[in-house]
């Protein structure tokens, strides 16, 4: 009877004991979970100090000239943000006159230029930075393909008139528009004797695509509706030590381009560098209604020599893309 | 003598007899409710196509790379050139002592002040991102011609303003205890607007002394706002537009549209407002005869412009001339040139053409002409640039104005009618002291 009354009714050491005993093993449990995490975290810790001495450390030349070194996976690809793409792009690329060579004579209108402009500066068919043009200047004369891009004036009219500094003129010669700045008076392409401006009527064809990319000036990407837009001589390329896209594109021979300082110009086609006042003395360079006075930076080589038949291909016909 | 006409007897008397005239039909009646009405909703009407354009971008309007100034241009320079008649009829004609153009002085300065408002606006709609205004103020070019366009035609608006109601007051002062059976906010609004006047000697010193300097200053303002609005023009070396005689027959020109507005307003206030005892059959027959002298000298003008490069005919000249002459505009040309400017001057020669209805045809045509003339001047030098336009849509080759474009352009015309009938609906159109004491004067000699 005792015994079992003693099994019903625990005594008090055997309280003491079984709550002892519970406390136990919840502490231990307690400390088991904890050291687990301790030590996973001890593991991880101990693995990825194992592999940061495994990191490789690359040496950086910074802006202002310090040599530093910075592990590799801190590296970031830099992108330049509109403040300093603005900036640049304003400024030009010192000590630098660039200057355009069109040779009249090795052009067949392949119009690989007009396509590899309007790709790179994501325009419609029928818009255009750089157009060829059948020329002919009198019934008597032969008829001839001109390439004709923004003349990059020393005198430009359109800068002269543009009320907001929208459309400029750097130091390297070049005449930008800011899509960021024009008020879309289009009183520039009044003022320019080239044709050489267009305008976004409606939506810019990429639009869609382009919507949150960085504006570049120097490439007019992501173009915008209501603002004017123009050969840049690819300012982006030649930021980047390359020739302008229309120069590298054509098949035939037809553009050259450099530096009028190093008096030297590229053909873009052969890549053959060659001496930029000899090329215009020996091959009679002129430019495009000079008598205007605006002192285009592209010269012309006449159409004389042509190893070819001038033959016009089909009219291709222009729909407007709304 | 002491006392000048305005302390008069004669003066008060002739106040009180005219002011009766004039002010019975100024107010709110309720033709001009439905003439209001009409105004508004068809303005309502043309503002929704202005938000087409807004939405979808110019490529709505005829407008391409090839024309890309077109109506809106053309209409911006028409309305700057109506407002010059402000300066003609106050300043030229009021400065030389002809006094017989006091009752249309205030027409004039209405019809400045409407248009010198709505040239300010219509520019808005050509521009390609009108969000962007502010940055005309913001980075402004005093290099550029459009900084000089917006600043004189802003100043011009602001003296035209001026000269409107600067001589007005006086008027006011009168009318406001005058007005019968008319809303109170009019009254107050005449209070206000008549600055405490109270027909003191030394008032009216003040006020002859401010509308003189007003009339002076305003015509070297009106030379500068069509000179430079032709320079937008001028500058640029386009064949039809590079001329250097563009300044003065613009000026001439502006003259010729400016008027005819006026003897069109003249015409129906006249009739409305029951004014035959203030806007005599003289006085048609006196603008008439200033119509005459003007319109010759635009044509004198017009010769030059197309005479001397026609006779040198160089390379782009010629083709822009054979265009004008015996192309595409031709019909225009000849039409705006003979109907709208040779044909009224010989007609207006003759004294019977000169009466109100007669007048009031030719004034009408001859606006639309003006309007058309603009037209002229902008779109067809663009059509043919130095270089040949190819490998483009057809669209791009021929302007053609689109509806939206015309609708957005007849908003504005809609806004000037409404600016007019305002300024001379609720405020005397008649200006009521200048002619009591003209009146006065006139009969104290006589006695």
């Amino acid at each position: 009877m005792s015994s079992k009354k003693k099994k019903k009714e625990p005594t008090e050491i055997e309280e003491i004991l079984e709550s002892s005993r519970r406390d136990f093993l919840k502490k231990v449990g307690i400390v088991g979970a904890a050291s687990v995490a301790g030590g996973a975290a001890i593991y991880s810790g101990y693995q990825f100090e194992k592999a940061k001495k495994h990191e490789e450390i690359v040496k950086v030349l910074t802006e202002d000239n310090r040599l530093v070194e910075i592990p590799r996976d801190q590296m970031k690809d830099y992108k330049p943000d509109l403040k300093v793409l603005q900036k640049r792009g304003r400024k030009g690329i010192e000590g630098k006159r660039w200057v355009m060579v069109i040779d009249l004579s090795k052009c067949r209108n392949a119009r690989k230029c007009v396509g590899a402009c309007q790709a790179a500066h994501h325009l419609r068919p029928y818009e255009y930075h750089i157009n060829t043009l059948v020329m002919q200047e009198s019934a008597n004369t032969p008829e001839y393909f001109m390439p004709k891009p923004c003349q990059h004036c020393d005198n430009p009219p359109c800068v002269s008139v543009c009320p907001v500094d929208a459309t400029f003129k750097r130091q390297d010669g070049i005449v930008l528009i800011d899509n960021e700045r024009c008020i879309g008076c289009r009183f520039c392409m009044a003022a320019c004797p080239y044709s050489a401006r267009m305008f976004h009527w409606r939506e810019p064809v990429a639009a869609g695509q382009d919507q949150g990319n960085e504006y570049n000036v120097e490439l007019n990407v992501p173009q915008k509706k209501g603002t004017i837009s123009k050969c840049l001589f690819s300012a982006d390329r030649l930021r980047d030590g390359m020739l302008p896209y229309c120069v590298s594109a054509c098949p035939n021979g037809v553009f050259y381009f450099g530096d009028e300082n190093e008096n030297a110009v590229t053909n873009g086609t052969t890549k053959e560098t060659v001496n930029l006042k000899e090329l215009l003395e020996q091959n009679g360079g002129y430019r495009l209604m000079a008598e205007l006075g605006t002192k285009p930076r592209v010269y012309y080589l006449p159409p004389k020599n042509r190893i070819f038949e001038f033959k016009k291909g089909p009219d291709t016909e222009y729909k407007e893309i709304t | 003598m002491a006392g000048s006409v305005f302390s008069s007897e004669k003066y008060r008397e002739k106040l009180d007899l005219i002011s009766a005239d004039v002010l019975k039909n100024v107010g709110i009646s309720r033709g001009f409710i439905i003439w209001m009405g009409i105004l508004f909703a068809a303005f309502a009407a043309c503002i929704y196509a202005y938000t087409i354009q807004l939405r979808t971008g110019l490529g709505v309007t005829g407008l391409r790379d090839v024309t890309s100034w077109g109506m809106y241009i053309a209409n911006f320079v028409f309305f700057v050139a109506t407002s010059l008649v402000g300066m003609l009829i106050s300043c030229v004609l009021g400065l030389s002592g002809a006094t017989w153009v006091k009752p249309i002085s205030r027409i004039a300065e209405i019809i400045a002040v409407a248009f010198a408002a709505v040239a300010g606006l219509v520019i808005i709609s050509d521009m390609g991102r009108p969000d962007r205004l502010p940055y005309v103020f913001l980075f402004g070019r005093v290099q550029s011609p459009i900084l000089w366009d917006v600043s004189v035609v802003t100043t011009y608006f602001v003296l035209s303003l001026l000269l409107w109601l600067f001589p007005m007051i006086p008027d006011l002062a009168v009318a406001k205890g005058k007005l019968q059976g008319q809303p109170e906010f009019l009254s107050k609004a005449y209070n206000l607007l008549s600055f405490g006047w109270i027909h003191n000697e030394k008032q009216y010193l003040i006020i002859g002394q401010g509308v003189r300097i007003l009339l002076i200053l305003i015509i070297p303002t009106a030379f500068a706002i069509h000179t430079v609005t032709s320079w937008l023009f001028a500058v640029t070396p386009r064949a039809g537009w590079d001329s250097t005689i563009f300044g003065p027959y613009f000026i001439s020109g502006a003259f010729v549209s400016g008027t005819a507005a006026v003897i069109i307003a003249m015409y129906f206030f006249r009739k409305s407002y029951n004014l035959d005892k203030y806007l005599t059959d003289s006085h048609f027959d006196k603008m008439g005869k200033v119509f005459i002298l003007i319109s010759i000298l635009y044509i004198y003008f017009n010769i030059n412009e197309f005479l001397v490069p026609g006779y040198k005919l160089k390379a782009a000249d010629a083709i822009h001339l054979r265009e004008l002459f015996a192309g595409e505009h031709a019909f225009l040309f000849w039409g705006v040139q003979l109907l709208g400017l040779i044909i009224p001057v010989f007609l207006m020669l003759f004294r019977r053409i000169r009466k109100p209805l007669p007048m009031l045809f030719i004034s009408i045509v001859m606006l639309a002409a003006a309007w058309l003339k603009r037209y002229i001047i902008v779109v067809p030098p663009q059509a043919h640039p130095y270089l040949p336009v190819q490998n483009v849509p057809v669209e791009w080759v021929v302007y053609k104005p689109t509806l939206i474009e015309s609708l957005v352009t007849l908003a504005s015309i809609l806004l000037v009618l409404i600016i007019i009938t305002l300024l001379s609906k609720l405020f005397p159109v008649i200006p009521i002291w200048e002619l009591a004491e003209e009146e006065a004067k006139k009969e104290l000699k006589e006695t």
